[in-house]
């Protein structure tokens, strides 16, 4: 069905190229067009999408994708990383007015959620910040909208201003500014109604609102589910406000959420805080990595899954099954192993995302030093290519000349020697593991340079 | 007779001048944008080749139609194309809305597409969705439009989660004049629809329409909820509830159809309201719905006046998507 991941969609298009010794510009063109589809079904705006395919393509079509063994999830990562850099960086900071009060304007679309959400952040500033907001009751047009938030005061035990439904939304606005002031509340934060981007009247109200407060914030407050709209909607109140970040609402479901790649592409303005629930206190600073998984549809653990996929090459990773197997693992493979494994990134986090790692003998209080990578290469490298083969050879003179040669200890030699023993052991182990959990995801993931 | 004329006599004569206007206004935006860029497609291109397929595609896409009903019907496209050896786009215009309006209608004309309301018998209306896309303003507007129509009606305030739900709902029973049977926030909703249904039985209503809690399909334990409350409807009147309307939100994309398909598992819906569709939302999900789920959409809302729920029409629908080009053709 329409709900899989671009992990799923893949598939097919890699069992294809798979047996292919090189990887054509039709079959790079095969796998845009299927990213192209997954972003689709996640509500990417069809611009947004079209904008996303053309630089990955590119970047596919060089040589990073091409010469890769492992093509698709090649093309997967370079898709993250794409996508995870147009997201931006995490960014919940809230401003900070000069003189206080500080203002902030909730602005959106009826349903998104900007009461509950105006709820939610006067928590989040009153527990994290110690801060003492107004919630101010701006929405006179939604029956009994004033009489929600000030539910929401009360169970918040904060102050609601409210002027009635009579009076201005404007009017209100400038006197709940008044009255926070006096009753020194630092942060004011007014619920607006929510409108049509293209009701000019309200616009206008809005712009109205916004001249004479002069909010240091504007969030415009999306619902996550918004479909290709959600451009326009993003654009038409970015352009008509100048908004400075955006909420996105109602995460907790089980949208994809592309809207949130849309409303950055088009506004360049940061999502800063995701609704995730219902409670007051279920409200998140918004993270961009995570956003780019979900809307590829794949999860944390697998992405790192997938990471480790695309480095380790999986022939050779066959072979060295085989070796673990027969013990013939020898330190030319290890050199090879620590190569690939280099290239996923830092360590810790890759072991800290393998299931089970922890528990794992050897594993548990091993510091990963970058540096001690390139020791440990130093070592080896200065083996003889029969002491690389059989470290049985190894003697004390043995030794000694490596260390010199490497320019390390004979103590560091002797550890690293004692660690590719214990290594050896452990991949029997995993090896073991392996064929208890047939099929299980763990194939390919041999960790064999501890 | 071309198809695109049969279409527009047939508005003719129903003489659903009025309705097809109403759709017009509400979707001049929508129209303006959808029929303007196939026009404009059209325009652009000389032949029917695989880049205007690419660009038809896009044009769907961007209306929410959904991926995989789009990429049906451009197959479909494809192969009608290929059959009546169609080189000119002019004519594959045609083709297009005819495949459209196929997708809306399925095989079965007689899809009834008005509210199942008992004669002499109180009818009963659960209101499932999730949150923010109108339930509750939707059956201020109902009942009001009930009303008019010279049945009584009765609300059931059983959305007792939300904060200000239920004063929400009395200010629509203020406005459309009907009686709002409620507890307090934060009882068992199951429990206020109960009370609503012997408030309804012992005033001889003629409907009830009952609210609920917006909650996101994902929820277990909420939308086991709601299927405790359809059966406490169930129980208490064998037939009920009459209708289960979704109520779905026209901005809100793909997630729709993982909406239409949740709630219809917990609470068998039988039509759908598609609300806010006065934006720039273009509410194209409901194709694929349609095609899919064959959930049939009863109800439109098209502004925010008591009076702007209007009765789905798929024909005044799909003219008020295509007006610009019907008319074109016509003429």
């Amino acid at each position: 069905m329409a709900f899989e991941g671009l992990a799923d969609r893949l598939q097919s298009t890699i069992q294809k190229i798979k047996g292919k010794g090189k990887v054509s510009e039709q079959d790079v063109k095969e796998m845009t067009r299927e990213v192209r589809l997954a972003l689709l079904e996640a509500d990417v705006n069809f611009k947004v999408v079209k904008d996303f395919v053309k630089r990955v393509k590119e970047r596919s079509i060089g040589q990073e994708v091409m010469e890769s063994l492992t093509p698709g999830q090649q093309v997967i990562k370079v898709v993250k990383e794409e996508l995870t850099s147009l997201m931006g960086g995490e960014q919940s900071k809230i401003a900070v007015a000069d003189r206080p009060p500080t203002v902030i304007m909730m602005v959106g679309l009826q349903g998104a959620g900007k009461t509950t959400t105006t709820g939610k952040l006067a928590n989040l500033l009153r527990k994290k910040f110690n801060r003492n907001p107004l919630l101010v009751a701006a929405d006179v047009y939604r029956p009994a909208a004033i009489n929600q938030l000030q539910t929401l005061g009360k169970q918040l035990d904060m102050p609601v201003f409210s002027l009635g439904t009579e009076v201005s939304p404007v009017e209100i606005a400038n006197k709940a500014i008044e009255q926070a002031k006096e009753n020194h509340n630092d942060y004011v934060i007014i619920d607006t109604a929510g409108r049509l981007h293209v009701d000019t009247d309200l616009m206008d109200e809005l712009q109205q609102i916004k001249s004479d407060v002069k909010p240091n914030e504007i969030f415009l407050v999306v619902d996550a589910m918004t479909g290709q709209d959600a451009v326009n909607v993003a654009e038409s109140f970015n352009e008509q406000l100048d908004i400075s970040g955006v909420v996105l609402t109602k995460l907790d479901g089980d949208t994809r959420g592309g809207a949130a790649l849309s409303i950055k592409a088009v506004t360049d303005k940061p999502i800063k805080f995701a609704g995730m629930g219902e409670k007051l206190d279920e409200f998140e600073p918004f993270h961009p990595e995570r956003m780019a998984s979900r809307i590829l549809g794949m999860g944390d653990v697998l992405s790192l899954i997938e990471k480790a996929q695309d480095n380790v090459d999986e022939k050779k990773a066959k072979e060295l099954e085989e070796k673990m197997r027969s013990a013939s693992f020898t330190f030319d493979d290890f050199l090879d192993q620590m190569a690939q494994v280099k290239s996923m990134g830092p360590m810790e986090d890759l072991i800290g995302m393998l299931p089970g790692a922890n528990k794992m003998k050897g594993l548990k209080n091993v510091q990963f030093d970058e540096k001690q990578i390139t020791h440990v290469e130093a070592i080896i490298q200065s083996m003889t290519k029969k002491e690389r083969q059989d470290p049985g050879l190894m003697n004390a003179s043995r030794k000694k000349r490596i260390a010199k040669g490497s320019g390390r200890s004979v103590s560091e030699v002797n550890r690293l020697l004692k660690q590719f023993d214990e290594m050896k052991k452990m991949m029997k182990q995993m090896t073991n593991q392996q064929k208890g959990k047939k099929g299980k995801k763990g194939k390919g993931m041999n960790f064999p340079f501890m | 007779m071309s198809f695109l004329k049969k279409l527009k006599e047939k508005f003719k004569s129903e003489e659903s001048e009025q309705v097809s206007d109403k759709y017009k206004d509400g979707l001049s935006k929508t129209r303006n944008s959808f029929s303007g860029k196939i026009n404009d497609l059209v325009a652009r291109y000389r032949k029917v080749d695989e880049d205007f397929f690419e660009d038809l595609e896009e044009i769907l896409i961007s209306a929410d139609v959904g991926v995989s009903t789009v990429m049906d019907l451009i197959d479909e496209l494809k192969m009608e194309v290929k059959r009546q050896n169609i080189k000119d786009t002019a004519q594959v215009k045609e083709v297009i809305s005819e495949k459209l309006v196929e997708i809306y209608q399925g095989e079965d004309d007689d899809v009834v597409e008005g509210l199942n309301i008992q004669e002499n018998q109180l009818s009963v209306i659960l209101f499932v969705g999730v949150n923010g896309v109108g339930k509750t303003t939707t059956i201020g507007k109902m009942a009001n439009k009930l009303k008019e129509e010279g049945k009584s009606v009765v609300l059931a305030a059983g959305d007792t989660f939300r904060a200000g739900a239920i004063e929400q709902l009395e200010v629509w029973g203020q406005r459309a004049d009907v009686e709002v049977i409620k507890h307090s926030e934060g009882s068992d909703p199951a429990a206020v629809i109960y009370d609503g249904i012997q408030a309804a039985k012992s005033r001889k209503a003629d409907v009830l329409l009952c609210d609920t809690a917006g909650r996101l399909q994902n929820k277990v334990n909420l939308m086991n909820e709601l299927t405790k409350v359809k059966r406490t409807i169930e129980k208490e009147i064998p037939g009920a509830p009459h209708e289960v309307l979704l109520v779905l939100d026209a901005t809100t994309g793909q997630n729709a159809m993982s909406q239409a398909k949740t709630f219809s598992q917990a609470t068998d819906v039988s039509g759908i309201v598609l609300t806010k569709l006065d934006g720039t939302a273009k509410g194209g999900i409901v194709l694929a719905i349609r095609n899919e789920l064959q959930i049939p959409v009863k109800f439109v809302g098209l502004g925010e006046k008591i009076t702007d729920l209007q009765p789905f029409d798929a024909n005044a629908f799909v003219y008020g998507l295509f007006a610009d080009m019907l008319e074109d053709d016509v003429q």
